[in-house]
């Protein structure tokens, strides 16, 4: 064979790989775009059969969702991600500097704990929350939440930051303790900074997973401190069938979290893994 | 260099200081050490196996919501009830069935996909994140997503395609309830584990690849003598954290089937949530909560040896 039809070959190949590539990219997004697509639409053209493939776009279905009341959902799954996540951090970065940095005894233990509390079936503790909640009355309340939620993402973080904290090199922290630096000091001044890439990955999941948390929220919160992911469910139950309007606040609900993944592509890896991909 | 090795250096080097210290540390130095793990730990301790302490509790006692007065202690015989109910037999098997299926699909998809965006092409960045986007969205408008737009019966997108190659509408939720959530959860959880591939597969050596090509090994060898064994890690983990995720799975079940029909979609965390909201009977609820969670650390503690392994944590 020649190195000509051998380089063609390979360029053929390549041609190929490529349009798959692209055909599987397209195929995968495709339910997103549709989704998006189907919100710009009349309800009639939403649910027709035929699929309407072309029509002229419309803000109608956004209007009614963001005027229908969603507000107070949307800052119920602010406070929710938001505090947790904040709460997360606050508790997660000294506990994973314990575990790393000036480590405990039994470092594997702890870490072991806290991975096995993410094993725990949510379901299993749902019961009891309920009844407890019910009798601190505390249901409907979105700090019960808060408070589930940072028990939910905590384990992560301090798997996440350690992670982190382990790849700050030696020397910097000798030269801290040498300048007498106390703990506080050493954390604020040297170390927060240069792990400030890994308490943004860490926030980042947090956020993910508190913003689409939906089990909790849906048996612990009624109408005060009901989230967005309970707003679509009751869209979609209380109103028959709006297929427009519907998709118009599923886009609308996932558009924060659909807009982070996508800028921080990276850290996004990283946080999958809990720090063990880099 | 691989990110393995530089961990390894990096916790041998830090177990080795550790150790160093550890023979100094006085009580008041371990005081101090532990002080800033003990609110994480405190924390979780409480809001965790406390409930769960309260379920076993729950477990051994007659209760239910509706009716307020009757609350006995019954022993055993709420997991005697278990062990002769054969839907909890038949959602536990739902649950392996729709995890397992979901993780094993999604991976092999991820492969592929991670090894096609692992090659330098034309509009790389803008295809891997219409990949990505899937696992972005909320898993609740997911489910709203491929209940309704895709496999409704008579609008639905999928029915209108498979209906341009002659094949007859499919009532997707209600014929095939299982094959349909599982459409949703793999179409979710593949960017998951296309993403860990695709990290293993740019973690790979580049010099190892060429000199196998150098001597003559061709791409297809190179894939099965290198690039997998390379990429056991990561495929282990994405299995392993993807089953955590998985078996847990709530959402899609209860927007897109609601378990049925009858309980022939239906998983654990599912039929237990029915059990509690829905008949209010908080002993059955908790004694199933119970059974799953021993079934979970029986399956965990194999499971957590190989996640060890993967974060190489050492003492």
């Amino acid at each position: 064979m020649s190195d000509v039809t051998r380089a063609y070959r390979r360029r053929t190949t390549g041609g190929v790989l490529t349009t798959l590539t692209w055909l599987l990219a397209l195929a995968f997004f495709f339910p997103v775009a549709w989704m998006a697509a189907t919100a710009f639409k009349q309800e009639n053209q939403a649910a027709s059969d035929p699929p309407t493939w072309f029509f002229t776009p419309t803000l109608d279905q956004f209007r009614a969702v963001i005027e229908g009341g969603s507000g107070v959902y949307v800052a119920n799954s602010a406070i929710a991600t938001g505090v947790s996540t904040v709460l997360v951090l606050l508790l997660g970065i000294p506990a994973a500097y314990a575990l790393s940095i000036r480590p405990v005894e039994k470092v594997s233990d702890v870490l072991f704990f806290f991975i096995s509390t993410k094993m725990l079936p949510v379901v299993a503790v749902i019961v009891p929350i309920y009844v407890v909640a019910g009798q601190l009355k505390v249901l409907d309340n979105i700090w019960t939440l808060v408070v589930l939620y940072t028990a939910m993402n905590l384990p992560i973080a301090v798997w996440m930051m350690r992670s982190f904290f382990l790849e700050v090199p030696g020397e910097v922290l000798e030269a801290a303790s040498v300048d007498g630096a106390g703990l506080m000091r050493t954390l604020r001044s040297v170390l927060i900074p240069m792990v400030a890439p890994g308490i943004a990955a860490t926030a980042l999941i947090c956020v993910i997973f508190s913003w689409n948390e939906f089990f909790f929220a849906l048996n612990l919160t009624a109408s005060r401190a009901a989230t967005v992911p309970v707003l679509i469910v009751s869209t979609m139950t209380s109103e028959g069938l709006f297929l427009a309007r519907l998709c118009a606040a599923a886009l609308l609900a996932s558009l924060p979290v659909i807009i982070a993944g996508w800028v921080a592509q990276k850290q996004l890896v990283r946080g999958l893994s809990m720090g063990a991909i880099k | 260099m691989s990110t393995s090795t530089i961990d390894r250096l990096e916790s041998s080097r830090r177990a080795a200081r550790a150790s160093a210290s550890e023979r100094s540390i006085s009580k008041a130095e371990g005081w101090r050490r532990r002080g800033p793990l003990l609110p994480a730990l405190i924390f979780t301790v409480i809001v965790t196996q406390l409930p769960f302490l309260v379920t076993i509790w729950y477990s051994l006692r007659s209760q239910n919501l509706l009716r307020p007065g009757e609350d006995l202690f019954v022993g055993l015989s709420n997991y005697v009830d278990i062990a002769q109910d054969s839907t909890f037999r038949q959602t536990a098997l739902n649950s392996v069935v729709i995890t397992l299926g979901c993780v094993l699909v999604a991976m092999v998809l991820g492969i592929v996909l991670a090894l096609l965006l692992d090659r330098p092409f034309f509009g790389r960045g803008v295809a891997r994140t219409m990949l990505i986007t899937p696992f972005l969205v909320m898993p609740v408008a997911t489910s709203v997503l491929w209940s309704v737009a895709l496999l409704n019966p008579t609008y639905g997108l999928l029915n209108w395609t498979l209906g341009l190659f002659g094949i007859e509408a499919v009532d997707w939720t209600s014929t095939y309830p299982i094959i349909a959530i599982l459409m949703a959860l793999v179409w979710q959880w593949t960017p998951f584990m296309m993403l860990l591939v695709l990290a293993g597969l740019q973690a790979q050596a580049k010099d190892v690849l060429e000199a196998a090509s150098v001597d003559g090994a061709g791409p297809w060898r190179t894939f099965r003598s290198i690039t997998l064994p390379h990429l056991r890690r990561y495929i282990e983990l994405g299995v392993l954290l993807g089953v955590i995720y998985v078996v847990n799975t709530f959402d899609q079940i209860y927007l897109m089937t609601a378990g049925g029909p009858g309980t022939a979609s239906a998983n654990l965390p599912f039929y237990i949530y029915q059990r509690a909201f829905l008949g209010f009977d908080i002993g059955q609820a908790a004694a199933m909560g119970v059974v799953v969670v021993i079934a979970t650390i029986i399956v965990a503690s194999a499971a957590l040896r190989l996640i060890f392994r993967s974060f190489e944590v050492k003492e």
